[in-house]
């Protein structure tokens, strides 16, 4: 940026100083806000009574004397106190005796070596204030000299403005072997493919109740209830459980048949009984506050709210898409169970989502 | 020569034991020329001085306790079934890392207390480099030569923020799991290459069993490794650049003022490390911090409602939460700008203020060194743009908190989403306007003061009658501490036709430094400090009054 297009005058002038760099302390007629130099040096009471300084002495001391007795305290906290012992301390509450004594009798120990530290600094230590000179930061114009000019002999003695050849090459090395480390991260997880398409859910797999574990009966879902279910066969011991619970997990509510607004929910439901994604469309939270008078699902994360009877439509919030309906039916005999995967990808959009 | 070498040898051994170890290290480090330079080097002395120390110090703490917590995490996400002393999880299906968290917790004595500590310690480290920042910039100390340590500064911030993120991620509870799904969810998001960078992220489809293995590698060595290296860069620059000071009788842009490191901060800044590390004690004795047993281990399908990042990631939450929910759908992909546009603004909230110092000096064209600092006042643009900043970072934490401020103030969420919605571009505006009027009221009030003297509070009754109020003259000290700062004329294009008549050509960078010059320094936005002219014609005519 060349600022000669705007003259620098709007920089004001440097304040007048000395040889020194110090400046010129003129308190006169002339100039009354000039500089008047450092004030006076005014002693404390300590400097002046001795009696004083000695009370400074006894302080510090006994803050540091303090520290040890905390010190030996923590210690025979840490072997006197068993780990699961609470004790009532107001206005906390029940908390565990250890952690709050081991807590104090270090925040006490170190505390006192601070406090004791900090008052010998500011009540026996020389409070005299003392000037001491700056330099400029940039170098001398010597020695900017010497510099370039020792950078321009050693690049010419280098020859690499000369030979072109090796310069090029050497960049080109240095441009390329960067890409083996890069080549190398390849393997830090496998490629997307369709794995965000698709869920445990299929055809005939019964929904499971998540807290009970049993197959769900249109029976157990009542008018106004919010029920979550899993697919059969996915068990809390599985390797990929948490992989796979964050794609299939289902919320499970029953509506009147009356109530439902659109069309394809009505079709994909069993006798007012609908299956939603649990996994909510914004960032993949798992939506878990059911309104039954209004049919409204909220995410207690960022807020988004769905309507269940409208084929779970945003209503409010920072999701982009309504939640996946899963089709549901009832087999022979009497379990409610999926009749496919669901249509689109659950959870959160992504590019290839579509 | 062999009469030499004896009487050298003899005149060492008469030296103290200290002595001798000191040249020792000397003949090998040259700690003589270092001690020389720095032993008794001065620093001036202010309350906000010591903000910096807060986060140096609270950083050392962070490392001390981080330590002995690696001694008994175990950075794996197998699961395991939960034997430990915590009676309700027994039986649970847990991460290693969530179970280790539990025995540390619970069955290492004192371990709850160095968690608690290595917790607290960072949430005071991340809330020490925001005001520390912030008192740099409201002073003007980033002005040159130090605007590479203020680059310095806010990457340390930066930094601190995301291995905050990743520490607190590491027990694999349900709250931190939930952060990490909206993690996971917000890379998604990126177009492209948003569902690759998330399988390479996490090894597979969330959560997988990677995520906790890299985020630990991430927390405990690459992150700090260059937090340390930029801590270390940090201080070497701060002595080299020498502290700066506030304006004051004595004090200029040429020296600075103040006591000696030995022995006066050595004992100041070395206590006040335990000051901290004593006061982050006893707080974790009594405030419990993230308490994972009562949260649970992660689950992806379960969530606790209320979750909250810590507060440093509250801006972040506030945009995501806040954002409308854009989704476009062209040709078979996604643009999920709902989630997309947030994650891009989330590092220009920061960039915003990081930059600033670089837009100032465009500005006054200043080429000079600055050692004095500015009072806030005396330089309202700036003030004002901090101000502003500071209210629209607060603002986003509001939204981040929508659900607390709604059960705790009984609002309704979707009003208080909306009011983040519009306060989001209308507020800052608004703190900067009342910013910029508050700096220039203060800069009148200091004028009269100068000219006028101060206000007594002693009413006076005039021979005729009349009351007025007696002022003081200030004194020399008080004069010129008032009148010590730098007041800027704004830059002007000049004529744009030239004497022939031909008209000049004025980059377009220029005719908007030249405006930009008038927001700052133009009339209006800053009151003329007085004259010498105007003091003696007021102070040598009618008295003070």
């Amino acid at each position: 940026m060349s600022s000669q297009e705007i003259p620098e005058e709007n920089v004001p002038a440097e304040r007048a100083t000395d040889e020194h760099g110090r400046a010129v302390a003129v308190a006169d007629e002339t100039n009354p806000f000039a500089d008047p130099g450092l004030p006076p040096h005014e002693h404390r009471v300590q400097d002046i009574d001795e009696r004083a300084a000695k009370r400074s002495e006894r302080m510090v001391a006994m803050l540091f004397t303090l520290s040890m007795l905390a010190t030996v305290a923590f210690i025979a906290s840490y072997v006197a106190i068993p780990n699961d012992k609470s004790i009532f301390v107001f206005p906390i509450g029940h908390i565990n005796a250890l952690n709050f004594a081991l807590g104090l009798t270090l925040g006490v120990a170190l505390f006192s070596i601070g406090a004791g530290a900090v008052h010998w600094a500011r009540t026996l230590m020389s409070d005299m204030e003392i000037a001491d000179e700056r330099h400029p930061i940039e170098a001398e114009p010597e020695v900017k000299a010497k510099v370039l000019a020792d950078f321009k002999q050693g690049a010419k003695e280098s020859a690499l403005g000369r030979r072109k050849l090796i310069r090029n090459t050497m960049f080109g090395a240095l441009a390329l072997f960067p890409l083996s480390g890069v080549m190398l991260l390849r393997d830090l997880g496998p490629l997307p493919g369709t794995k965000l398409r698709h869920t445990l859910w299929s055809k005939g797999k019964l929904l499971v109740n998540v807290n009970t574990n049993e197959p769900l009966r249109p029976a157990d879902v009542a008018v106004g209830s919010l029920t979550f279910a899993m697919p059969e066969g996915l068990e809390e011991h599985d390797e990929d459980f948490q992989k796979e619970i964050a794609k299939s997990a289902l919320m499970i509510v029953r509506l009147q048949p009356d109530n439902i607004k659109d069309k394809q929910e009505l079709e994909w439901s069993y006798n007012g009984i609908v299956a939603y994604s649990k996994i909510c469309t914004h960032v993949g939270c798992p939506i878990s506050l059911y309104e039954q008078q209004t049919h409204h699902a909220l995410c207690p994360c960022h807020q988004s709210t769905f309507d269940l009877s409208d084929g779970a439509r945003v209503i409010f919030g920072p999701a982009g898409h309504p939640l996946p309906q899963l089709r549901i039916g009832v087999n022979d005999e009497g379990y409610l169970e999926a009749l496919g995967d669901f249509e689109v990808p659950v959870g959160p959009a992504f590019w290839e989502r579509g | 020569m062999s009469t030499t070498t004896t009487s050298d040898s003899r005149s060492r051994e008469k030296a103290p034991a200290g002595e001798r170890v000191a040249d020792w290290a000397d003949g090998r480090l040259g700690i003589y020329s270092l001690a020389k330079a720095n032993m008794r080097k001065i620093f001036p002395d202010h309350w906000s001085f010591m903000l910096g120390e807060v986060c140096l110090y609270s950083f050392i703490i962070i490392i001390l306790t981080g330590v002995y917590l690696t001694l008994f995490f175990h950075p794996s996400m197998n699961e395991v079934q939960y034997n430990g002393s915590y009676v309700p999880l027994q039986g649970q299906l847990m991460s290693e890392a969530f179970n280790s968290t539990m025995h540390i917790s619970f069955d290492v004595r004192g371990g709850l207390l160095i968690r608690q500590i290595h917790h607290w310690a960072a949430l005071v480290f991340l809330a020490g480099m925001f005001v520390h920042m912030m008192r740099v910039f409201f002073t003007g100390a980033f002005r040159k030569p130090r605007e590479v340590n203020w680059v310095f500064g806010f990457l340390l911030f930066v930094l601190g923020m995301f291995t905050g993120f990743t520490g607190y991620s590491l027990p694999d509870d349900l709250l931190s799991g939930t952060g990490v799904r909206f993690m996971e969810g917000a890379i998604l998001s990126v177009p492209i290459v948003g569902t690759y960078l998330s399988f390479f992220l996490f090894g597979g489809e969330f959560p997988g069993g990677d995520f906790v293995a890299r985020f630990y590698s991430v927390h405990i060595l690459l992150l700090p490794g260059i937090m340390l290296g930029l801590v270390v860069g940090h201080l070497i620059l701060v002595f080299y650049h020498k502290h700066t000071q506030f304006a004051g009788p004595g004090k200029t842009n040429n020296n600075v003022v103040g006591m000696p490191l030995l022995p006066v901060y050595m004992a100041k800044a070395g206590g006040f490390f335990f000051l901290v590390f004593g006061v982050v004690a006893a707080i974790s004795a009594v405030a419990q911090i993230n308490p994972i047993w009562a949260i649970g281990p992660y689950r992806p399908d379960q969530v606790s409602t209320g979750a909250q990042p810590d507060w440093y990631m509250g801006f972040s939450e506030g945009l995501i939460r806040v954002m409308p929910g854009w989704e476009v759908n062209l040709w078979g992909h996604t643009l999920v700008l709902g989630v997309f546009i947030p994650l891009v603004i989330f590092p220009l909230v920061l960039v915003a203020i990081a930059v600033y110092p670089f837009l100032e000096s465009w500005v006054t064209g200043d080429k000079r060194e600055h050692h004095i600092l500015d009072r806030p006042r005396n330089v309202p643009t700036r003030t004002a743009f901090g101000a502003a900043w500071i209210s629209w970072y607060f603002v986003l934490l509001v939204g981040g908190g929508n659900d607390i401020w709604a059960t705790h103030f009984h609002l309704s969420i979707n009003s208080i989403t909306w009011f983040v919605r519009i306060a989001f571009f209308i507020v800052p505006v608004l703190v900067f306007i009342a910013t910029k009027r508050i700096c220039l009221g203060l800069q009148r009030r200091d004028r009269d003061k100068v000219l006028h003297g101060r206000e007594s509070g002693i009413i006076k009754r005039l021979p005729h009658g009349e009351f007025i109020e007696v002022h003081e003259p200030l004194s020399q000290d008080g004069l010129h501490t008032l009148t010590a700062h730098e007041q800027y004329m704004p830059a002007e294009i000049g004529p744009m036709v030239d004497e022939n008549g031909v008209e000049r050509k004025v980059p377009g960078t220029q005719r908007l430094r030249a405006k930009f010059s008038k927001g700052f320094y133009g009339e209006g936005n800053q009151i003329p400090k007085p004259t010498v002219e105007e003091y003696k014609e007021i102070t040598s005519g009618h008295g003070h009054h």
